[in-house]
């Protein structure tokens, strides 16, 4: 795979000063596992750092050393000469904390009891997590990011920097994401937290002491997940009706090629994510409103970055809609902002997928923002 | 400085500083124009996906949108000017977005290019439909839906409530001032709500 960033390692940064937690919750200390690409310039300005969203992680781009297909989750997007180019930028990911590749989360070792953190590990919100980030960004020295940037759940965190630390980012975009949640998409996530709350293996949070994960709720939310991220119209060019066997058996198990898909999407993620962790992140999604229930335009008040806001026309779980509920405020408040909706065929999905147009306008975008650092 | 002399008599009208809104804004030059002569702030608006990469690209906020659906995410009085440069003939519903521009500025600047141009009344009289650097497609493959005259656009104004304030017609760049509705090609109008 050619313009890759190559071959790269995770780092560890640990943190001794307490974090107090929005819910009131306060964490002794605190790990935090990220990666970097690119090189920071003398005055330290050319630093962007990206938000995962729900299910992703520090490993952004490259490859590690032992694993050829271990791409990072925006590889197609990151590397040099890519949108985000790490010839001209110093590109962070980190992994979220409560998160569980590296970072403290539920899964780690809680120092006090020598167990698991389980259900003791507070729920966490995006304010909790960006102040984390400001940490992590203090801890490499980087006093002012030219971009934060995120998808989805990772966009409502670049949109909450611009809150929480206007001085701290000239530029934040905000790719397929939402200033809070409607009703419909905290629905989505209750269904997704039930079928992990009642699994039987899910024993109140604290599974890893009963040598159990409850695999079928994790499944089952990642399912219904998943149903959300993709459009209609993806499904159908995908799968359309088309059946395992090519007939009805009259039963219960798997015949339609679309079940088949999303059991073994289920199963994957299963095996490889925190069913705690997931909890942590849909609770996070719900919470998040920067206006507490108010009005978001004094909310992006206090705003001063610049805005480039993106979503695409088939996402339905992040639709348009809501990407123009966070130009509104911003338009309100005499910001800078630019919006693009990127007609896509691939649903929420899209932000992570390699489309022309899509790449065009965040490659135009920060090719400005790389000059204004540079210069 | 522009090729397009409707850029400078638009900029001739905006004070230094100004806030606004240039809608149908193409590869956002007005706007870039607009910014280097009068440092002015604001937004452009474009539906085309190529047009976006531009506009991001010259260092102009560009917001995508179908003018057709009107302009829900700007609020009232929140531009000192709305401008609609050689925009106006490919808009379908011409009375609401005209309306919605004096709703979101506080004035309104139209440019045009004008069908009742005697070079565009020959072709007709000859039995064609014009074509010109002004108009410069095919009937078949034209985006342009509403042309009309200077005499069109004034009736349509006064019908509307609409006052025009100024008025610049012009031919190659160069001022018009005799018989304007046929010897002017393009015509800039400066607009607001009639008392």
């Amino acid at each position: 795979m050619g313009n890759s960033v190559g071959i790269v390692r995770a780092e560890r940064a640990s943190f001794e000063e307490p974090l107090a937690f929005r819910s009131g919750a306060v964490l002794p200390r605190y790990d935090l596992v990220y990666e970097t690409y690119g090189k920071l310039n003398s005055d330290r300005s050319n630093a962007i750092l990206i938000c995962h969203a729900l299910s992703g992680h520090h490993h952004v781009a490259g490859v590690y050393a032992d694993a050829p297909k271990s791409q990072g989750w925006w590889d197609n997007m990151v590397g040099p000469g890519k949108p985000i180019d790490t010839d001209r930028f110093f590109v962070i990911g980190m992994n979220n904390l409560g998160g569980c590749h590296g970072s403290t989360g539920p899964s780690s070792i809680d120092p006090e009891t020598g167990r698991p953190y389980g259900s003791r590990f507070p729920v966490i919100t995006v304010e909790d997590w960006v102040e984390s980030q400001a940490r992590l960004a203090d801890h490499l020295g980087i006093t002012r990011f030219a971009a934060v940037i995120g998808g989805s759940l990772g966009g409502m965190q670049a949109l909450q920097w611009s809150l929480a630390y206007p001085d701290r980012v000239r530029h934040v975009l905000a790719i397929a994401s939402a200033p809070r949640l409607t009703a419909q998409n905290i629905a989505f996530n209750d269904v997704a937290r039930n079928a992990i709350l009642t699994d039987p293996d899910f024993h109140g949070g604290d599974y890893y002491q009963h040598n159990v994960v409850p695999t079928r709720g994790l499944r089952l939310a990642r399912m219904l997940g998943h149903i959300t991220y993709l459009s209609d119209d993806a499904m159908a060019d995908k799968f359309g009706r088309e059946l395992k066997s090519g007939q009805y058996n009259y039963g219960y198990e798997v015949e339609f090629q679309i079940e088949s898909y999303l059991r073994y999407q289920g199963d994957k993620f299963a095996g490889l994510f925190d069913a705690n962790t997931y909890l942590l992140m849909t609770k996070a999604l719900d919470y998040f409103d920067p206006a507490n229930g108010g009005d978001l335009n004094s909310a992006f008040a206090k705003a001063r970055a610049d805005f480039l806001v993106i979503s695409f026309t088939t996402d339905w779980r992040f639709s348009p809609q809501r990407s123009r509920e966070i130009v509104r405020p911003l338009l309100h408040n005499g910001r800078r902002v630019s919006y693009a909706e990127i007609a896509s065929a691939h649903g929420h999905d899209s932000f992570l997928m390699e489309h022309p147009h899509y790449f065009d306008v965040v490659r135009a975008y920060l090719d400005n923002v790389g000059r204004e650092v540079s210069a | 400085m522009s090729d397009r002399p409707d850029f400078a008599a638009i900029a001739a009208w905006i004070p230094e500083g100004a806030s606004v809104l240039d809608l149908g804004c193409g590869d956002g030059s007005l706007m870039r124009y607009l910014k280097d002569a009068r440092s002015v702030r604001g937004y452009g608006v474009e539906i085309s996906d190529r047009d976006i990469v531009s506009c991001i690209a010259n260092g102009v906020s560009v917001i995508q949108n179908d003018l057709d659906a009107g302009l829900a995410d700007f609020e009232d009085g929140s531009f000192d000017f709305v401008i609609l440069s050689q925009t106006l003939q490919a808009i379908r519903h011409t009375e609401p977005l005209i309306q919605e521009m004096l709703r979101v500025g506080r004035e309104g600047i139209v440019s045009f290019p004008n069908f009742g141009y005697w070079k565009n009344r020959m072709q007709v009289l000859l039995g064609k439909m014009p074509v010109s650097s002004d108009l410069p497609y095919q009937w078949y493959n034209t985006p342009n839906v509403h042309l009309c005259t200077l005499n069109d656009f004034e009736e349509f104004c006064r019908s509307c409530c609409i006052t025009v304030t100024a008025r610049r017609v012009m031919t190659a760049g160069r001022e018009v001032g005799l018989m304007p509705n046929l010897m002017g090609s393009t015509a800039v109008y400066r607009f607001q709500r009639g008392i």
